[in-house]
């Protein structure tokens, strides 16, 4: 599926992309992406899971980057040129990824790919951007791109990564909760990933996780597990994925009753979920990292402000236009962010068509600090270019009268660990 | 020309084509076709079991990822080069399905759909349980480096293009003249009257175990390749859905002919990938065309032809 | 959690799967039975009952009983009624033929999916409950002062998971009366007995497979209504059911509506069970490698009279 996301009649880009794709449809596919020049846009092709599990982060993926694209476009497009963004379903399948990836490496004539959240699909599209030398900017959270087992094609400047996220937990919840802490999470590696760093991390406060709970992936039903939870927890921290997570949450609240210990998740948890659904009462006063506030806070910033009204979300985080259509709001702004600083670095790196792909690579690994900005309306950030992952501010929020209510905003430092991949030793 | 030497003409045929094709394609469909040698690998394997010996196995998955795992577990974790990694991930296809064979093949029909199922979802429960060494459902990359075999870059496109070709010819030819034999004809002759066969002093048994496990070996080398290939090991092709394609990919070409797993597997990829190219509801179109394929062309597209044509296509 | 009321919350927690499973099971039973053919597109007519309740329930408003018993009526017309035409448009074409079933059924199963993405979306949507009171369960233990009754920490249940069962066995108690009972369960059996018998004694095979094609799919969407206040209507809910009532019906025995009850039972109760015992994913590995052992152990499933 071809996009074509047009802002401005600017320079007669409305008529250029229509002639392109009026001749396109003319040429037999292979052909249709054979004659690049400067003056074609920059094609970005973006890996989006329309379908399967991912589906509903799909959606709003897609939502906030072509707010992004039609902001960057109306704005003059990068380096004078406009974006056109190819958006190909990857079915939330790896297989299936790495073949959108070739598609848009050989196929399209991308200049990039972008936009892959759920960590099997970057895993499995990974190795042939790399092959294809594809630049492979991922929005993901993963702690794939920086424990080293990816390629200097695959990048993460959009997004901290689970590990980053999870450590930077530990001293509020051990401070304010509680320091024994009953985990549950789901038995795949994004929840290994969850169970490995925050124990570190929570031994490091001093604290200590008196049981790990691993749900398998394909359960549908919870409280079974739960008398598994020793009676002396002071804190149960919960995390899941997948479209049973509401279900989880409520059998949660079930089982506790009146009596429940303090309750910290991570919005992963009720992502694309309403808080006020009938069940939920119960979380009242508990407790979730957020990556971005969902409900606008009381000191809300300018560019929060924009970046809400350009995507189409309301101060309670759903769709403008259905208001129990809510967003995958703690992950999605790094698809915004994620477009901003492929700009950047086109443009840094005076980037003229795919044969400048490795210049772009080394534009954006010399990032460093980014400043809290319209580009990245989640808060300031700090790039490594070594381990091309980001590592940016995280937020603790509490269920306040059914709203989620920011308490606490860790700092950067929270969110660092040394180095595990040095990327750019690897040869463009 | 004789029958024989007809059909033997056609089907090399087939392979000199692939072979050639590999000059011509652009990038992309060059790609695509590699995988797509690959994948039909799986579903000639598959088509052993289910086309010629009429035993509808919904567990083949195991037998993939036996061979994507026992391939990539040892490069990953004992540091083994390609060849031998390979040869441990046939030889894991071997031993499981010869394993599976001895307990499933006491039952039959929709019971033997059920046991291969169940033993095929513990298996990919398993990989998620060791997920300290699998990384359950995020897999595992294995790096280009890892991937030279005798000297030869597996990920550099033409070299995978002639690794892909030479495994499936070879699947496709020991399938060809598997059927052939005395043994395939047995086969066929168990799938269509098994208490007969047995009567004439036939041991179905060991027919059918024998046939089980070259049917789980052949699957098990497209299962290594395609993680060789392309550098990922994952659960995903573990799961129930990866036992499904092959069933899908050798009905829509034709069960129990020997083109008809490559024609399906070609047909449904690309079904899939030109639809996607045209509206996002893809799966409409896919959906679509596969009741009316059914309705029109009830035998697989080899079928078909074989029904209408040619009727001692093999 | 000490042991008798953890066993005691996981074996209510089982008896809950295992209700609805009946539920779906049988319908795919009644399919599987008269018909002979496999319905890979049945878990989908599931997805479509509980997705349907949730418009249902959107649209009603007013109190949360309203809607949901609205949707239990309208659901499994809706459904059955769309399995009907689906019988009607396709299977009776492919003279249901067994390997032509699973390729079309595979088609439509992509057909419900998508349609239902492009119009309902890829949430997990919520149908209120009627009624759901959490009520806590009470222990006993001889202490000191002899035996007494206390309620543990967190052995619970609730009114509308019970009610849930209740619902389930009234259901499967119906179907039974009209199997055993009325004219049109004597057509079904007779076909599912021998169908060109069935047809030489003037019986309108194809009229009996459309409505029985149609009742399998409706019993599927009232389980899915029923479980939907519990879990959420979501357009991949449909695989798991599938998989599970495909199971229950070979372990129940073809065509044994009984032996279908107690395998959903065996399969729901050991699920729950085993997981008291290990560790939650090593006790799926076993409950599925138990189930896949009785059919090597029995083949013709627990209930079975003939071989399948």
């Amino acid at each position: 599926m071809t996009k074509l996301i047009n802002g401005t009649t600017r320079r007669g880009a409305l008529k250029t992309l229509a002639g392109a794709a009026a001749g396109a449809t003319a040429l037999p596919l292979w052909a249709r992406y054979a004659q690049a020049s400067s003056s074609e846009p920059i094609k970005i092709g973006f890996q989006q899971h329309s379908t399967g599990i991912g589906a509903a982060y799909g959606r709003w993926y897609g939502r906030t980057t072509d707010a992004a694209v039609k902001l960057i476009n109306e704005g003059g497009g990068i380096n004078g040129r406009m974006i056109e963004l190819i958006a190909e379903d990857d079915g939330t399948d790896p297989k299936r990824g790495a073949e959108v990836v070739e598609k848009f490496a050989t196929q399209h004539n991308c200049d990039v790919g972008f936009g892959t959240l759920f960590s099997h699909v970057v895993i499995g599209s990974s190795p042939r951007a790399g092959e294809l030398k594809l630049p492979y900017f991922v929005v993901s959270e993963g702690h794939h791109v920086a424990s080293g087992m990816l390629n200097r094609y695959t990048l993460q400047p959009g997004i901290t990564d689970v590990k980053s996220q999870v450590q930077a937990m530990a001293p509020y919840v051990s401070e304010n909760l509680g320091k024994k802490v009953t985990m549950i999470f789901p038995d795949f590696a994004f929840g290994h990933d969850h169970r490995d760093f925050f124990s570190a991390a929570i031994e490091a406060q001093g604290g200590e996780v008196l049981e790990k709970i691993a749900i398998p992936p394909t359960e549908t039903s919870f409280t079974k597990y739960f008398p598994q939870i020793p009676r002396e927890t002071e804190v149960l921290y919960h995390v899941m994925v997948g479209p049973a997570v509401l279900t989880f949450v409520k059998e949660l609240g079930e089982f506790f009753g009146p009596s429940s210990p303090a309750i910290f998740g991570f919005i992963d948890s009720l992502e694309a979920v309403d808080i006020a659904s009938p069940g939920l009462e119960f979380l009242e006063g508990t407790y979730f990292w957020e990556g971005n506030p969902r409900y606008a806070q009381a000191d809300q910033t300018e560019h929060d402000k924009f970046f809400r009204a350009a995507v189409g979300v309301d101060d309670n985080g759903a769709s403008v236009s259905d208001p129990t259509d809510v967003s995958t709001y703690a992950h999605m702004f790094g698809c915004w962010e994620t477009l901003h600083i492929i700009k950047a670095g086109m443009e840094a790196s005076g980037y003229q068509g795919t044969g400048d792909r490795a210049k772009l690579i080394e534009a954006v690994e010399a990032m460093t600090d980014m400043p809290e900005s319209q580009a990245h309306p989640q808060g300031a950030k700090v790039f490594n270019g070594k381990t091309h992952q980001v590592f940016g501010h995280q937020y603790i929020s509490r269920v306040e009268e059914g709203k989620l209510v920011r308490v606490h905003t860790t700092s950067i430092e929270d969110t660092l660990y040394p180095d595990e991949v040095d990327y750019t030793t690897q040869p463009l | 020309m004789s029958a024989s030497a007809r059909i033997i003409a056609l089907h090399l045929g087939l392979l000199v084509l692939l072979f050639a094709l590999q000059f011509i394609l652009p990038a992309y469909h060059h790609g695509n076709l590699a995988r797509i040698m690959v994948l039909a690998t799986y579903a000639v394997g598959y088509n052993i079991l289910f086309g010629y010996t009429g035993l509808l196995s919904l567990g083949h998955a195991l037998f993939f990822a036996a061979g994507m795992y026992g391939m990539g577990l040892t490069i990953q974790h004992m540091g083994f080069t390609p060849a031998p990694a390979l040869i441990v991930g046939i030889l894991a296809g071997a031993l499981v399905s010869g394993a599976l064979a001895l307990l499933a093949l006491r039952t039959v029909g929709v019971s033997f759909m059920i046991v291969t199922l169940m033993f095929a979802q513990a298996g990919y429960l398993t990989v998620l349980y060791f997920g300290e060494y699998t990384r359950g459902d995020e897999g595992f990359v294995i790096q280009q480096a890892q991937r030279i075999l005798w000297g030869i870059d597996l990920s550099d496109a033409t070299n995978r293009y002639f690794a892909a070709w030479a495994l499936f010819s070879v699947s496709f030819i020991v399938s060809l003249w598997l059927v052939r034999s005395p043994f395939g004809r047995t086969l066929v002759a168990i799938r269509e009257n098994e208490e007969r066969v047995r009567m004439l002093g036939y041991d179905t048994y060991r027919h059918k175990l024998a046939a089980m496990v070259i049917s789980g070996t052949i699957s098990a080398a497209a299962g290594a390749f395609y993680g060789l290939l392309f550098g990922y090991a994952g659960a995903s092709f573990a799961s129930v859905q990866y036992s499904i394609f092959p069933l899908l990919w050798v009905l829509l070409g034709g069960a129990g002919t020997v083109l008809g797993p490559f024609v399906g597997t070609l047909f449904m990829f690309y079904l899939i990938d030109l639809s996607s190219g045209v509206t996002s509801a893809y799966l409409l179109i896919a959906g679509l065309a596969l009741v009316l394929l059914t309705l029109f062309a009830p035998q697989g597209l080899v079928g078909e032809i074989r029904r209408r044509i040619w009727k001692d296509l093999p | 959690m000490e042991f008798g009321p953890h066993l005691l919350l996981a074996t209510l927690e089982g008896a809950v799967t295992a209700a609805v499973l009946a539920l779906t099971a049988v319908g795919l039973s009644l399919v599987f039975g008269v018909m002979r053919v496999v319905n890979i597109a049945h878990g989908e007519f599931y997805m479509l009952g509980a997705v349907i309740a949730w418009y249902v329930a959107h649209m009603m408003g007013g109190h949360p009983a309203l809607g949901f018993f609205a949707a239990l009526v309208l659901a499994p017309l809706l459904v059955g009624a769309i399995a009907v035409l689906a019988d009607i448009t396709i299977l009776k074409r492919l003279d249901y033929d067994p390997e032509r079933t699973i390729v079309a059924t595979i088609g439509l199963l992509y057909i419900i999916q998508q349609l239902t993405l492009m119009t309902y979306g890829p949430e997990a949507r919520p149908v209120e409950a009627p009624f759901n009171t959490r009520i806590a369960l009470p222990w006993f233990e001889w202490g000191e002062d002899g035996f007494q009754f206390y309620y543990p920490w967190g052995l619970s249940t609730t009114s509308y998971k019970l009610a849930v069962i209740g619902a389930a066995a009234a259901v499967l108690l119906g179907v039974w009366a009209m199997m055993a009972r009325t004219k049109i369960g004597l057509l079904m059996r007779a076909t599912q007995a021998d169908r060109d018998m069935a047809l030489a004694f003037g019986i309108p095979v194809e009229r009996v497979y459309a409505l029985v094609f149609g009742i399998g799919a409706a019993l599927a969407a009232l389980g899915a209504v029923l479980i939907v206040p519990i879990q959420q209507a979501h357009y991949l809910m449909g695989a798991d059911p599938l998989l599970l009532a495909f199971i229950v019906v070979i372990i129940g025995g073809l065509g044994s509506l009984p032996g279908t009850v107690l395998a959903a039972l065996f399969i729901g109760l050991s699920d729950g069970i085993i997981s008291v015992f290990f560790s939650p994913t090593l006790a799926k590995i076993l409950a599925t490698l138990l189930v896949g052992l009785v059919l090597v152990w029995r083949p013709q499933g627990l209930f079975g009279t003939r071989t399948a």
